[in-house]
């Protein structure tokens, strides 16, 4: 059972009370209307599967039910960091 | 046209008497003996939730429930008249007397100003009080979350999961918490509580 820490209730829960919520960081192209049927397909439904460190959704269902993103290590199961989808520093893993 | 006006506010609770009926009206609330036993109870009052931003909400609570804002997670501040608690950071739980509901949304809803919801859902959640030297063992045979007192202090609010299904609990002395539940999930909470507890015994009034 993972340990989760929540960045919105500013403590660890017990992993029952989230839901997974796959891959962050996926950006929606632009115009979709102008994007070529392999960007759109690659947004749609292709997703990294890393072997390590993986970003992730999560959202706190049973708690303040808000999503968050989380860096996870797929082979350990170990979480290093939880942070705010709004966080300036987002994107730096 | 006022900000009440422009939404339907109802009083969903007639003044005719009797038509109220209590979720645990047909729960088993006879005496489970025991030396030390818990006590259980329902406390009848009126749910408003409000979500919106913090700065939408800060002044409106503060000047009609006289209660500053919980913006700390976790947190709540309470009164004579009403208690509201953080649920997370865009809403708040606020309890008051079930006669004084209505009239607490109608306050509300004239005073706020901007992006704001504030709902009666008194109809959909009630309010257990669980007491007794055991109450926090109760719990641990209930919750994963750690409601020892190092952890859960007194004032503290955590929404969480409870025997397979979700509570706000918290923890009104050493001895003593709040759990509000789902009204359609009430009746087990009640029973499953009755079971955890029957080791010790029970008393629900």
């Amino acid at each position: 059972m993972l340990n989760i820490y929540c960045p919105f209730c500013a403590e660890s829960r017990s992993e029952e009370e989230f839901h997974y919520h796959g891959q962050a960081h996926i950006v929606r192209p632009a115009d979709p209307d102008a994007c070529s049927d392999e960007a759109w397909g690659n947004y749609l439904y292709f997703r990294a599967n890393p072997r390590g460190l993986h970003t992730e959704m999560w959202v706190h269902a049973a708690g303040c039910r808000k999503y968050f993103n989380v860096v996870r290590d797929t082979v350990t199961y170990e979480i290093h960091r939880s942070y705010r989808i709004d966080d300036p520093q987002a994107s730096a893993l | 046209m006022s900000n009440a006006d422009q939404y339907a506010v109802m009083q969903q609770r007639p003044e005719i008497s009797g038509l109220a009926r209590s979720v645990f009206a047909d729960a088993d609330k006879s005496q489970i003996s025991g030396v030390n036993p818990v006590r259980l109870n329902e406390i009848q009052c009126g749910h408003i939730v409000i979500r919106g931003l913090e700065n939408d909400i800060k002044d409106v609570v503060q000047s009609q429930l006289e209660l500053p804002l919980p913006t700390e997670p976790l947190s709540c501040y309470q009164n004579d008249a009403a208690c509201i608690r953080w649920i997370s950071p865009d809403e708040w739980l606020v309890t008051v007397a079930e006669n004084e509901t209505h009239s607490t949304e109608v306050k509300l809803r004239l005073a706020v100003e901007g992006y704001a919801a504030i709902v009666n859902v008194s109809g959909g959640q009630t309010l257990l009080q669980l007491a007794g030297e055991h109450a926090e063992e109760v719990l641990m045979k209930s919750t994963s979350y750690d409601v020892h007192e190092s952890n859960l202090k007194v004032g503290k609010v955590v929404t969480t999961t409870f025997a397979h299904t979700q509570v706000v609990l918290r923890r009104l002395d050493t001895n003593s918490f709040e759990l509000v539940v789902r009204r359609s999930f009430a009746d087990y909470v009640f029973a499953w509580i009755r079971d955890a507890a029957a080791e010790f015994g029970v008393d629900t009034y």
